[in-house]
C-alpha cells in the first residue's frame, strides 16, 4: 500500500473467469442449491436467459483485490452492493468478471477509506453501488 | 398470497450456534477466489495477530442464510421462494470472522415495500459470539417479482 492516497487512485484490479465448475464449487461451500445456478431446463423454466452466477460469488469474489491490495482481509470493515444484472454463464466459454477498484473516499483522521469497485461483465456492469470502508 | 405486511419488525428466532471450521474458511475462500495467506494458513493468519485463520468478507451469508430460509418457512409470510431474486446485501463488521468462532444469528425484517407488483423484502442478521458479542450485521433486501 502505497503512503498517500488520493482519491480517484485506482488501487486494485482483476479478472476473475467463471465456468460452471465455479458455480458447482461456490454452491457447495455456500449452501445456497438454487438449481437456477446449475440447470440450463431450470433457469429456461423460469424465463432466465441462462444459467446464472450466485449474486454473493460475484460480491464475494469482486472484494478480493481489495483484500490483497490491503494485505488483511481482516481490515474490510463493511461491504456492499446492489445487484443490477445478472452473470450469464455459458455452458463453454462461461463469464469473464472484471473489477476495477478506486479510492472514493478517505478519511485520514479515522484512518479509514471508503473503496468503490466497478464491476463489469463485458461493457456492462453488474454491481451497483458496490462500496467497501477499510481500516487503512 | 402476496407478501405479508405485518411482518416488519418481526424478530425470529436465534439460529443453532455454527462453529466455524478451518476448512469450512478455507473451502469457501477457494469459491470465491480468496489467495490471500490469511484466509488460509494459520501461520500467516497468527503473524497478523489473529487466533486462526480470517473468514472471507462475505462468509457470513452462511449463517445469514439459515436465517432466510427461516424467513421463507414463515407459514404467513407470504414470500414465494421461486420468486425471490437478490436486490442488496451488506455485511458491517464488529471484527473479522475467525476458525473457531460459535456464531449465532438473529433475523429480524425491517422493512416490506412493494413496487409495481414487486415486493422489496429488507432484513437484517444480527451475527453474534459465543460470548453475546456482535460480530457482524449482514443486511439483505430481496426482492419477490410479481406473478406473470
Amino acid at each position: 500500500m502505497p503512503d498517500t492516497l488520493t482519491v480517484g487512485d485506482v488501487v486494485a484490479q482483476a479478472a476473475f473467469p467463471l465456468t460452471r465448475d465455479s458455480l458447482v464449487r461456490y454452491a457447495g461451500a455456500s449452501g445456497d442449491f438454487n438449481p437456477i445456478h446449475y440447470r440450463d431446463d431450470v433457469a429456461a423454466s423460469v424465463g432466465l436467459p441462462g444459467v446464472l452466477a450466485h449474486g454473493m460469488l460475484t460480491m464475494g469474489l469482486a472484494v478480493q483485490p481489495v483484500s490483497d491490495w490491503l494485505g488483511d482481509p481482516g481490515r474490510i470493515l463493511d461491504y456492499q452492493v446492489r445487484f443490477t444484472r445478472p452473470v450469464v454463464v455459458d455452458p463453454d466459454s462461461g463469464a469473464e468478471v472484471l473489477v476495477v477498484a478506486k479510492i472514493g473516499k478517505l478519511d485520514e483522521e479515522a484512518g479509514q477509506a471508503r473503496v468503490d469497485l466497478t464491476v463489469s461483465v463485458g461493457e456492462q456492469t453488474v454491481l451497483g453501488k458496490a462500496q467497501v470502508v477499510v481500516r487503512l | 398470497m402476496p407478501i405479508n405486511p405485518d411482518i416488519v419488525g418481526r424478530a425470529l428466532d436465534s439460529t443453532a450456534p455454527y462453529l466455524v471450521g478451518r476448512e469450512k474458511i478455507r473451502e469457501f475462500s477457494r469459491a470465491v477466489f480468496a489467495t490471500n495467506p490469511i484466509n488460509l494458513d494459520p501461520a500467516a493468519a497468527q503473524a497478523a495477530g489473529y487466533r486462526d485463520i480470517v473468514a472471507p468478507p462475505t462468509f457470513p451469508i452462511v449463517i445469514q442464510q439459515l436465517t432466510l430460509d427461516q424467513l421463507l418457512a414463515e407459514p404467513d409470510a407470504g414470500i414465494d421462494f421461486s420468486r425471490v431474486v437478490h436486490g442488496d446485501q451488506r455485511f458491517s463488521y464488529t471484527r473479522p470472522i475467525v476458525a473457531g468462532d460459535e456464531l449465532t444469528g438473529r433475523l429480524t425484517v425491517t422493512s416490506v415495500k412493494t413496487l409495481g407488483g414487486n415486493a422489496m423484502v429488507t432484513a437484517d442478521t444480527v451475527v453474534t459470539d459465543a460470548s453475546g458479542e456482535h460480530v457482524v450485521t449482514a443486511i439483505s433486501t430481496l426482492v419477490v417479482r410479481a406473478e406473470d
